[in-house]
């Protein structure tokens, strides 16, 4: 079989057809899910089991058509708590079973509601481990997803995902950045916020996709957090009187982001203590000299052990990336701001997952120590990133 | 950091006789274990008391002790060969609670062996449900989260009453400490019910204490399964979920794999609280399991327990993710990290991650209540199935029909046709868990239950009754249409369908809707368990049915061996046929082949992806293996499938399976028809002329009286075709007679009852032998302590046979051979003959392995499953004795004269059952089967080796203190030898009248007790129930009287169990235990690996 059969529970729920179209030409059918239409966008997979919610709302995943490996999606609905951002960024969503019901007491709607609303175009009964299997095999490609009862014939849908933009030479970060800046206050022991300007430390992020939780596990920690727009320059950086710089994760190829990188190495020269995640890994490896490439497909799951080779533990992190950094494993690297060397690495696979500079305070994972959706054990990052600030001052 | 150089030698304890709460899992994790560490070049010394596990083995350990596990013996086998560490984590409750008390003791420091795996510390925090509750609390301080369940905690009766109005009433939560299982706990709704279950709780839990806790009744519960190594690196290997909300005991829900109602927040919560308390509780190295319930409400958390070792859960979850929870526990106890351990499965990551699920698992429990129909069948807190099913999906409504017909049960699977029952009844049945209420749930909903009903009546998740709403609605479309297309088919089978049900909704035969399906080409594809949701190639053929685009199955060069394995633990059919599945995928792929197993019991060494070159977890139906056989043969050249080492339920299809031209290797369909029909055997009998006991087909009263009046009272009668002697019954008058038929719902023309002759006073003999089709080996006699018409299953016996001469032995082969000639057997048979007066009957002869192999492969060290596999594949036993497999002269019924004796007793579930007023069920044996599992006792003499099996089963014999008997009339004749050598031995006799007064007449004083029924004395004399409740009682023999009169020895028997005190329920068994304290009284027993024993018998043989 070369197709798959349809649903015929989507079927009385009255779904039309749906066609789901990768660039070398396979192609999966199943029913429309969310939003009936058609969309593009580069075809990855993610292996969390729980927080789809989280995934569908990261910046990160703007311009992806994510591929759920968990079957069924949904089944604990949506509510108001648990995004990202403000609005889902996938460009597609490819699922095995949606949720009929969902049940979860902070649930407020369904999945299927939310994307509906957000007009997210997805597909659903496919053979989603075929589909992956296929994607680890020949890499991340370009897909298309096509939902209506008016379908073009295969070679017309096929030449439109072709003609789709590329991830690789993406420069997204300005698309899914916040336009102004924004002020997330530290929270205090009590819980509450604290009045703007009396924090222990202030924090300026720059947003080149910042996912909702990063800002906030800094806030409490005690940290007031500027989010700077991913336009922000060096002079904007340093007019919140940062104890602390930060650059976020975010979509697209690192190789494109020549703007943030300069304002980085800006932040170096001065020597401000600064921490980057999953982009900003990749854009301090940049800013010190070091390549990007990407990888075949990606990283991209709640499960993935990483080691802390400053301490020889093991943590199990979040990832999301599709992209890494080229930089020795086996020594320390000369850089013009000093020593470096590469402080995490993905076990699975020997990828870089930090940087550290031995010389000054500043330091980047690949990774989501924020985890959300993941596990926790990576947070000591946002302490060891205090810890940085607290030496600087003393 | 590589692994410990200080280690040398490492004792392994394994978890005995298969009782219920403690299975084969164990079996599953010890084996892996000791494969690891000899791996690792450390010398292995186990002991296991269970001859039917894999892990006795001799090749699996260095030196095997076949002991039993107490204290007493596990340091003789110490101080023998005194090893450097005991890893007690992976033998259950039985060798956590053994090494914990040798700690006590102080043998654990007299010999200077470490503890690895697990600290006494921890076990103790894990274990002690006030320690364990302070550990909560302290994480709590740490990171804000969880908390348990509001308790108090009673060591008195008194402080039960003042723990219920503390915690503000019924109904409460009652669960005694250090217990197997949660035996013993339960739910007290008044005041009787609290008296009741949390007295029998001080008095099960050893340390007289019992927990009362808050009512979380129907709340969410989930499981987490944790692993850490030294370096305090810490995985999640698997959530579960329970389908049963709180209430019942996990290993009796059905449960799902990975959680399906959970958003990341909530997930991540638990995950954060359960390495939380692994880290507290100090489990340095190892796994531990953790319970949850969640408030559906508010989601509020409170951590149940946990368990500070491998488990049931987590041979579950290793079966369900791919990740050897057992073998990397194995590898961290030796000083190992988790980073240093690589994924069998990928091979490429390490083990250090946690296993990601692209398909879904359901557990589904399976019971045994038929067989205990005194028993209350409310399930509770405490453990009552006997086995499990667990069924790989791509979605959970797939995996779940696909468990739900693994269970191989009729009426497990649902069926949408017939008049449902009233709506509001049904939904008022569905309240109270039982087994089955599952189906009842779904015909409430076929008679109109809304899901909120479903919901408010039974608290299952909104989201699993959708489910089940969805299932029913695929129902509904297959009834509706007018023809069946592909489309509705392959929607059908995603959603777990089975052909037989397809069927039964159209009104068609299975058979004609497997080839419309095949027709259409709707076949299943195999995905594989890979641990990493496809991220990653899988190398490890590991596979499960599904219905959707992509096959994994590789191509294949060399011809494939099919084994079918036995499916869910029973009673009658256990962890004795995995053996016998893994004993051929052994030698098979020994000589060649490549193997490959099919089984959905996740408890197995069989389902150890380790174990056959491929494995399909798939349920063991006509349909689903028809499938499997298929792929295969796209795959490549398929030599044969092997049925007939896996029980019943492969032997059952291989007259299907022929029909559909599967090679079936070994004793053909037609041979196994010629054992398993009445008739057809009755003419193998008559060609071989040998005797039957008189018998007679019926299927009404008055062809049953005829035959009964003919061939005389008492006779044994039986449904047809059942296993494990399931209602079977000896009836001594023709009022029973007529009472049995009434109540036999089952009998047809075409299932008609068989009446036999029973044999009274008969000595039964079991035989195991392997038959080439010229050649008999004779693989073991053994002789049952036990008369014929207790089941064998249930009888302890002997081998070699101990009463039996030369020409008996000569009569048992000779009477063998005809039979395996006769039937046409190509591989093992086992024959059940009585000897009464001096004529050997034969009563039954099963073409397949038997319950015995184990048992028969050990004592006689040959390993005859294996040759039976070879047989079926066309080996001779002459080859096999060239080769080595088989000895070169001789076999189990020529073996020498000082050839150690082993002794096999059953052991029997009664402390897990009560009736629904909460009192214990009837202990005495009779011709069904109710035991489940074995322990084996081995030494140079009888009563030696029945000491260990007894000590090995119940805990030791007494060797001095009171023994109390009370005989049928039958009996008294035969009891007073025995009686006079318990009082040689010091016993002092104590009898109720009757007994008493054949004792005195006899010369032999006993004093004489109150019955129960009588009441206590005018003086306050006490009844010899109270006395055994005071523990006054050390020994007790009891015969029941045939049907009258029997509550007295109920009650006595019933009040044995709850206090533990030896019960003797048959004459031979207390001529068996005098031997055996005749022993234990004169000198030292030793202990003597299988190892040792099996040179020794090599050596004699030669």
């Amino acid at each position: 079989m070369t197709t798959s059969h349809q649903g015929i529970s989507s079927k009385r729920m009255g779904a039309p057809p749906a066609v789901l179209v990768l660039e070398d030409g396979r192609i999966f059918r199943g029913r429309a899910y969310g939003a009936v239409g058609e969309t593009f966008g580069e075809a990855v997979f993610s292996t969390g089991m729980t927080g789809y919610q989280e995934t569908l709302t990261d910046p990160s995943y703007h311009r992806q058509v994510v591929v759920m490996t968990a079957p069924h999606v949904g089944n604990t609905g949506v509510n108001d708590e648990d995004p990202e951002s403000g609005r889902i960024w996938v460009s597609g969503y490819v699922v095995r079973d949606p949720a009929r019901v969902h049940s979860n007491w902070r649930a407020q709607r369904s999945l299927d509601e939310e994307l509906r609303g957000q007009g997210v175009v997805g597909i659903s009964g496919v053979d989603t481990r075929a589909l992956t299997r296929h994607l680890r095999e020949r890499g991340a490609m370009r897909v298309g997803i096509f939902s209506g009862n008016a379908l073009p014939d295969e070679g017309t849908m096929l030449a439109e995902v072709r003609q789709a933009a590329e991830m690789k030479g993406a420069d997204l970060s300005a698309e899914v950045a916040t336009k102004e800046t924004y002020v997330v206050p530290a929270i205090g022991p009590d819980g509450e916020a604290v009045p703007v300007g009396t924090a222990k430390f202030t924090v300026a992020a720059v947003d080149l996709g910042i996912k909702g939780m990063t800002p906030h596990r800094m806030a409490e920690r005690g940290i007031e957090v500027h989010v700077l727009p991913a336009t922000a320059t060096a002079e904007d950086v340093y007019a919140v009187n940062p104890d602390g710089v930060f650059f976020s994760n975010g979509p697209g190829d690192p190789a494109t982001a020549e703007h943030p990188v300069s304002v980085m190495q800006a932040v170096l020269e001065r020597k401000t203590p600064l921490f980057g995640i999953c982009f900003g890994n990749q854009i301090l490896g940049r800013a010190l000299g070091f390549g990007t490439y990407k990888l075949k497909y990606g990283h991209r799951g709640i499960n993935q052990p990483v080691q802390d080779r400053t301490t020889g533990k093991v943590e199990v992190t979040a990832h999301n990336h599709g992209f890494a950094v080229d930089a020795p494993l086996d020594k320390v690297s000369d850089t013009p701001y000093g020593r470096a060397e590469v402080s995490h690495v993905c076990l699975n696979d020997q990828v870089v997952e930090g940087l550290q500079l031995l010389d000054q305070p500043a330091f980047s994972v690949q990774y989501h120590p924020e985890a959300a959706a993941g596990p926790h054990d990576a947070a000591y990052l946002f302490d060891r990133f205090v810890s940085l600030m607290e030496a600087e001052r003393a | 950091m590589p692994k410990r150089t200080d280690i040398q030698s490492v004792l392994v304890i394994g978890s005995g006789p298969i009782v219920i709460g403690q299975a084969a899992e164990f079996d599953y994790s010890g084996t892996q274990a000791c494969r690891i560490l000899k791996a690792e070049g450390l010398r292995v010394i186990l002991v296991n008391s269970n001859p039917a596990t894999i892990m006795t083995d001799p090749e699996i350990a260095d030196a095997t002790y076949v002991e039993p596990i107490t204290p007493e013996f596990v340091e003789k086998i110490i101080a023998k060969e005194r090893p450097d560490a005991l890893l007690p984590t992976l033998g259950g409750q039985t060798a956590l609670n053994t090494a914990i008390s040798m700690h006590e003791q102080g043998v654990l420091e007299k010999y200077g062996v470490e503890l690895i795996g697990a600290n006494v510390e921890a076990i103790n925090k894990g274990e002690d449900r006030d320690l364990f509750k302070d550990v909560v609390e302290e994480v709590r301080k740490k990171i804000g989260h969880g908390e348990s369940a509001r308790s108090y905690i009673c060591h008195s009766m008194d402080d039960v009453m003042k723990g219920v109005e503390e915690l503000g009433g019924y109904p409460v939560v009652v669960r005694p400490s250090f217990t197997m299982g949660g035996a013993g706990s339960g739910f007290a709704h008044d005041e009787e019910e609290l008296r009741r279950i949390a007295g029998q709780g001080l008095t099960l839990s050893p340390t007289t204490e019992v927990l009362l806790e808050e009512s979380i009744l129907g709340w969410k519960e989930y499981e987490l399964e944790l692993m850490r190594d030294k370096n305090d690196n810490v995985v999640v290997v698997c959530s579960i979920e329970n389908f049963d909300p709180m209430g019942v005991h996990t290993g009796d829900s059905i449960t799902v794999a990975p959680a399906m109602t959970l958003t990341d927040r909530e997930y991540q919560r638990l995950r954060d609280v359960g390495i939380a308390i692994i880290r507290e509780v100090g489990v340095d190295t190892g796994g531990c399991n953790i319970q949850f319930a969640i408030n559906p409400e508010d989601g509020r958390v409170i951590v149940i327990e946990m368990n500070p070792r491998v488990s049931r859960s987590s041979a579950l979850a290793s079966k369900a993710t791919g990740f050897p929870i057992a073998k990397i526990a194995a590898k961290l106890a030796v000083g190992y990290t988790l980073d240093e351990i690589p994924n069998d499965i990928t091979e490429k990551t390490p083990a250090s991650f946690e296993p990601t699920l692209d398909y879904v698992v359901v557990k589904a429990p399976r019971f045994a209540f038929e067989k205990f129909p005194q028993a209350d069948s409310t399930l509770t807190t405490t453990m009552k199935s006997v086995g499990e099913a667990m069924a790989i999906g791509r979605n959970f409504t797939e995996a779940f029909q696909k468990a739900l017909r693994s269970l191989e049960k009729k009426g497990s699977q649902f069926t949408f046709v017939g008049d449902t029952g009233d709506k509001a009844e049904l939904l008022r049945a569905a309240v109270r868990p039982t087994d089955g209420r599952i189906n009842l749930v779904m015909e409430a909903i076929r008679a109109g239950a809304t899901q909120e009903e479903v919901f408010e009546y039974t608290k299952i998740d909104p989201w699993f009754v959708d489910q089940l709403f969805l299932i029913k609605e695929v129902a509904d479309e297959l009834a509706s249409v007018e023809r069946l297309d592909a489309d509705l088919l392959a929607e059908a089978k995603r959603h777990g369908f089975s052909d037989h049900q397809i069927a039964e909704i159209r009104g068609l035969r299975e058979d004609v809707v497997r080839e419309v399906r095949h027709a259409l080409g709707v076949r299943p594809v195999y995905k594989t368990v890979d641990t990493c949701a496809a991220e990653f190639a899988a190398k490890t053929p590991y596979f499960y049915s599904s219905y959707d685009e992509e096959t994994e199955v590789a191509q294949r060069e060399k011809p494939a061996v099919i084994i079918l394995g036995s499916g869910p633990n029973r009673i009658g059919q256990g962890i004795e046929f995995d053996y016998s599945c893994v004993h051929a995928s052994f030698a098979l792929s020994d000589a060649g082949y490549e193997t490959v197993m099919v089984n959905c019991n996740p408890e197995t060494v069989s389902t150890d992806y380790d174990t056959s070159d491929r494995l399909y977890f798939e349920p063991l139906t006509l349909e689903d293996v028809l499938e499997i056989v298929h792929a295969e043969q796209q795959a490549g050249p398929l030599a044969g499938v092997v049925v007939q080492l896996g029980g019943q339920t492969p032997l059952g299809l291989s007259q299907a399976l022929k029909d559909n031209g599967v090679p079936v290797v070994g004793t053909s369909p037609e041979a196994i028809h010629a054992a398993e029909d009445r008739g057809a055997f009755g003419q193998v009998l008559a060609e071989a002329g040998l005797p039957a006991p008189k018998h007679g087909t019926a299927t009404t009263f008055a062809e049953a009286k005829t035959i009964a009046d003919e061939i005389g009272y008492p006779v044994l009668v039986r449904p047809s075709y059942v296993l494990g002697g399931r209602g079977m019954e000896i009836v001594y008058d023709e009022a029973r007679l007529s009472a049995y038929i009434e109540e036999s719902t089952e009998i047809s023309p075409s299932r008609p009852v068989l009446v036999d002759k029973f044999l009274d006073d008969a000595i039964e003999i079991d035989v195991d032998a392997l038959y080439d089709g010229t050649e008999l080996y004779l693989g073991g006699v053994m002789e049952h302590i036990e008369e014929a018409g207790i089941h064998s299953g249930d009888s302890a016996c002997a081998l070699p046979p101990i009463t039996l001469g030369g020409f008996d032995i000569k009569r048992l082969r000779a009477s063998t051979e005809g039979i395996a000639k006769g039937v046409g057997v190509r591989g093992l048979i086992n024959i059940q003959f009585a000897m009464a007066g001096d004529i050997l009957y034969v009563l039954e002869a099963n073409p397949r392995a038997s319950r015995t192999v184990p048992f028969t492969s050990k004592a006689t060290a040959v390993p005859l499953a294996k040759a039976a596999a070879r047989i079926s594949l066309g080996a001779t036993i002459a080859e096999l004795r060239a080769e080595g497999l088989l000895p070169a002269e001789g076999d189990g019924g020529t073996l020498p004269m000082d050839a150690p004796i082993s002794v096999k007793e059953a052991v029997m579930p009664w402390s897990r059952f009560r009736d629904i007023h909460g009192r214990g069920v009837d202990t005495v044996l009779g011709p069904e089967m109710r035991s489940t599992g074995e322990v084996m006792g081995i030494d140079s003499v009888f009563g030696t080796a029945y000491a260990k099996s007894q000590a090995g089963a119940y805990g030791p014999l007494p060797t001095k203190g009171r023994a109390f008997i009370s005989v049928a009339n039958r009996d008294k004749r035969s009891m007073i030898f025995p009686a006079r050598e318990l009082v040689a031995h010091g016993f002092e006799l104590m009898a109720t009248s009757g007994t008493a007064e054949v004792l005195k007449r006899n010369g032999i004083n006993a004093t004489v007790v109150r019955k129960q029924s009588e009441g206590e004395g005018p003086n306050g004399e006490k009844t010899i129930v109270q006395l055994i409740h005071d523990g006054a009682v050390d020994l007790i023999v009891n015969t029941p009287y045939g049907t009258g009169g029997r509550l007295d020895g109920y009650d006595i028997r019933t009040a044995a169990v709850a206090r533990s005190v030896p019960c003797l329920t048959t004459v031979q068994a207390l001529a068996a235990a005098v031997q055996g304290i005749d022993a234990l009284n004169h000198g030292d027993v030793g202990v003597r690996s299988l190892q040792e024993h099996a040179e020794h018998l090599t050596a004699a043989r030669d």
